[in-house]
């Protein structure tokens, strides 16, 4: 139960950071979203995502920040396994998923569904 | 933006009117509304995950993946029925930021570009949102994990 809160604090605080962005720094929606990702890399790098995950949950592992630190343990993960060529076949493991999912029902759903207004 | 340059008198009148009158933003309702929005989204990611690992004996570390998928689904579904950007409209990065968001910007690019044919619209176009973020993901995450290789060396990463 208390993760829910910590989940709800943490998402709704990045979130909140991106509106800022936004807002204040008149930053595009793509500009945003592009620095949060490129920021989750950087804090993977320096071991800071992966306790902020295991505290809030997917108040962490759901905003877009946390695919710049899946992709980084991807790769850091299959390097130790399989050395540097790991950085490359690794790249995409964890997030894999998501983009998949992303794709094949961004794609069903042109399918079924015509433009609105 | 575009590099600024130097400005006539009456350009610069013009930039100064135009500034004053444009509406200002509501900052800090769009920020308590991106707050709350994206909070609950993630609540929601909180509560597939526990159900995920309670009840279909998924293990911790990776009941991410169903987790993301369903709310990619869900978002997919909404953004196909209007909803989303409805939504969207109020949340501002509450509904950008998370997952669901990336999803919607795939989503709609392809229900958007659907009328110029499924191969140069909807394929073509799927990613022009989320192209950027893909490309500064890998690139930045390939730069970092290279770092941390030549820093710890790879045999001891």
């Amino acid at each position: 139960m208390e993760k829910l809160i910590w989940a709800f604090l943490v998402g709704g605080t990045i979130c909140a950071i991106g509106q800022i962005m936004m807002d204040v720094f008149r930053m595009t929606p793509a500009h945003t979203m592009t620095t949060l990702v490129v920021t989750g890399a950087v804090l993977g790098g320096l071991g800071l995502y992966e306790p902020l995950i295991e505290f809030a949950g997917a108040g962490a592992s759901i905003p877009i920040s946390s695919f710049g630190n899946s992709l980084l343990k991807g790769a850091l993960n299959e390097a130790r396994q399989n050395g540097i060529i790991g950085v490359l076949t690794g790249i995409f493991e964890i997030t894999s998923a998501g983009i998949s999912a992303a794709i094949i029902f961004g794609f069903i759903a042109s399918l079924i569904f015509k433009p609105k207004g | 933006m575009p590099k600024r340059k130097k400005l006539t008198t009456a350009q610069q009148d013009y930039a100064n009117t135009a500034k004053a009158l444009e509406p200002k933003r509501p900052v800090v309702k769009n920020v308590l509304m991106a707050f709350v929005v994206g909070g609950l989204i993630c609540t929601l990611g909180q509560i597939l995950q526990f159900i995920f690992i309670n009840y279909f004996g998924f293990e911790e570390s990776q009941a991410g993946n169903p987790t993301a998928a369903v709310l990619i689904i869900i978002s997919a579904l909404l953004t196909g029925l209007g909803i989303y950007d409805h939504i969207a409209q109020r949340a501002g990065a509450g509904t950008a930021v998370p997952i669901t968001g990336f999803a919607n910007s795939i989503a709609s690019a392809a229900i958007e570009h659907r009328s110029e044919g499924y191969v140069l619209g909807v394929g073509a176009n799927m990613f022009k949102v989320a192209g950027s973020v893909i490309v500064f993901g890998v690139f930045s995450a390939f730069v970092v994990a290279i770092i941390k290789i030549l820093i710890n060396g790879v045999g001891g990463l």
